[in-house]
């Protein structure tokens, strides 16, 4: 637990020791966007990334992931042997949002699967260098973060301020051979870089505190936005899809060409999509694109910051850009509610 | 309500436990009744009112009510209606057949707390006398520590009358109540017509003793509600049970959410008092 200083050269001779000992996932380019993929070389990590088409999520909640094995016989077997990772380049945003997964997933009932890849997942966080259109992670808190990560890589200048915060992120660090302690001066661009993200990550602005969120949509049930804006909702479930904060899933068995054994996998599903709250013989609780439309905005502001205490929305600002019909963004329809009162 | 306590981190709470059908009974054209033995030869340890994921291995895995009492021989059952995949498939099932179980899960009737001392009056529409049953069955098992026993079932038709021995064993028994009616009559019908609502104001309810158990389709319990709150019944000693998609039983997967409430954690089994202003309940 220490803080060093690497330029860019170090730093991707340390990515190449990485990608020789560990499966290191970073950021990487895909077209004119970005994505988390599996890093073949340093020369692929792009830490100067807005943001990434899908959050890494992906990595912890697998869209489809097999939770067990059964024969028709009845017998059953988990299947926890996840591949352990080391995530590189995280945005803060999404490193406040896989704390929120882990309070989600981990505590009252806790989730073996999760749990299992989450022990086998090293986080290496970066503060961001380039904004994305549609961020506003600094109006939901989510701009930096002061915890939540094993290493914090900060660019200042020419060169990276890195942080160690645990064991294993001292034992990542250790194959970057000997460093320089951070020196005072750029420690002190680093929290001028820290200030900076507070304007950086505002490209949108919410009109109240996200504590306040829960309070807003107590007397905002019955308000007209909820209508305007679902009646474009084409139900495709895209915003629920790349948001990293929601954690919804849909189980099913598949059987095998045997006939005989099979799994049982979990597959992302979210409450924006048609049959999300179909019971057997068919009643949907959720039936109008209204309802459904309402559920994620209170699900996220007031359902889990309730039960939790945290707003599932960290302001990455990825469904705004998934949306087709151009309503999903959490700024416009909070800020309608507050205008609305 | 108490939910079922959490075993240690390390478990897979989605690992089904081994279990084998014992016997199967048709109940009405839909409806079928499965008695079910864990195969570790363990207790399920429910308390009425809780459900249980049961799988078809192959087909899947679904929310279902337990309908017997807690028992001391390790069996236990549930009624299914055909109304799909797996559904389908557990009504396929021979005695014998291999099923996985995880539960039991969720809040209970408050047999223990609540209910002690006090008449008890049970609302039953079409298949929700199954979850029902299990707190009848309780309440009968130790029928000395209730007041009055009032029993109200309505069903669409006659055909869709479920346990008759058990209804007729009820209406023979000098401490229930057993009030029944149908929605639509056929030829051999001798009873009461109409719907459900239309047995309250006959079940002679003293509102200052009485807590009732209802358990039906989400439309009943909008009328239940109201011809109770004309015999100066309160919310808080209502109780109800209401159905969603359970998927993973444990608060996880999100599809049972009533507004912030969990069906598979808050309920199944509601204090109306608790949801009479969550817009999403009933």
């Amino acid at each position: 637990m220490s803080i060093k200083k690497l330029d860019r050269v170090a730093l991707d001779d340390w990515v190449e020791a990485l990608i020789r000992d560990h499966n290191v996932c970073g950021p990487q380019v895909k077209g004119d966007r970005f994505v988390y993929e599996r890093l073949g070389s340093a020369a692929d990590l792009r830490l100067d990334h807005d943001v990434t088409i899908l959050p890494p999520k992906k990595y912890l909640l697998p869209p489809a992931e097999v939770l067990l094995r059964f024969t028709r016989g009845g017998l059953f077997s988990s299947e926890l042997a996840p591949e352990p990772l080391v995530l590189f380049g995280v945005h803060p945003y999404d490193v406040a949002a896989i704390a929120q997964m882990d309070r989600y997933f981990t505590q009252d009932n806790p989730d073996a699967h999760y749990r299992a890849r989450r022990m086998g997942t090293a986080i290496v966080a970066c503060d961001v260098q380039n904004a994305s259109e549609d961020v506003f992670a600094a109006c939901m808190g989510a701009a930096t973060v002061r915890g939540g990560f094993d290493l914090l890589l900060t660019l200042v200048g020419e060169t990276y301020v890195v942080e160690s915060r645990t064991l294993a992120g001292d034992a990542l660090l250790a194959s970057a051979g000997r460093l320089a302690d951070a020196d005072p001066v750029s420690l002190g661009r680093r929290e001028q870089v820290w200030l900076d993200a507070e304007k950086l990550l505002r490209r949108r602005r919410l009109r109240c505190r996200p504590e306040e969120l829960p309070a807003l949509l107590e007397r905002s049930y019955e308000h007209p936005v909820w209508e305007q804006k679902s009646r474009a909702c084409f139900s495709c479930g895209s915003c629920v899809m790349v948001c990293p904060s929601c954690f919804c899933f849909d189980v099913q068995d598949d059987l095998g060409w045997d006939l005989t054994s099979g799994t049982r996998q979990r597959r992302w599903d979210g409450c924006l999509l048609t049959d999300f709250a179909v019971v057997a013989g068919g009643h949907n609780f959720r039936k109008q694109r209204r309802e459904r439309y309402r559920h994620r905005f209170y699900r996220k502001g007031k359902y889990l910051r309730e039960r939790y205490g945290f707003v599932a929305c960290v302001g990455c600002g990825r469904c705004v850009v998934a949306c087709t019909s151009g309503i999903a963004s959490p700024v416009d329809v909070y800020n309608a509610l507050v205008e609305g009162q | 309500m108490i939910a079922a306590t959490s075993p240690p981190a390390a478990a897979d709470l989605y690992l089904p436990e081994p279990a084998t059908v014992v016997s199967k009974t048709l109940l009405t054209a839909t409806e079928m009744l499965f008695e079910l033995r864990l195969d570790s030869g363990g207790c399920l340890n429910h308390m009425p009112g809780q459900f249980v994921e049961v799988t078809v291995p192959g087909a899947g895995e679904a929310p279902v009510s337990i309908c017997s009492a807690p028992g001391r021989d390790g069996l236990f059952e549930i009624v299914v209606r055909r109304v799909g995949r797996v559904s389908a498939a557990l009504h396929d099932c021979r005695a014998g057949q291999k099923l996985g179980i995880r539960g039991p899960f969720g809040t209970h009737y408050p047999v223990e707390r609540v209910m002690k001392g006090r008449d008890v009056v049970f609302v039953a529409g079409g298949i929700g006398l199954a979850p029902l049953r299990s707190a009848i069955h309780y309440v009968l098992d130790h029928r000395g520590d209730y007041g009055r026993v009032t029993i109200l079932y309505g069903t669409r038709s006659p055909l869709e009358r479920m346990f008759l021995d058990e209804l007729a064993d009820w209406s023979r028994r000098q401490d229930v109540d057993f009030l029944q009616t149908v929605d639509r009559a056929d030829a051999s019908w001798r009873g009461d017509v109409g719907v459900i609502t239309k047995l309250v104001p006959e079940a002679g309810i003293d509102p200052a003793r009485a807590v009732v158990l209802a358990c039906g389709p989400p439309i009943m319990y909008k009328f239940v509600v109201v011809s109770l709150y004309a015999v100066d019944v309160s919310d808080s000693n209502i109780y109800v049970s209401l159905e969603r998609r359970m998927k993973c039983g444990i608060g996880k997967c999100g599809h049972c959410q009533i507004n912030g409430l969990y069906a598979c954690l808050d309920g199944p089994v509601f204090n109306y008092a608790d949801i009479v202003h969550v817009q999403e309940a009933i």
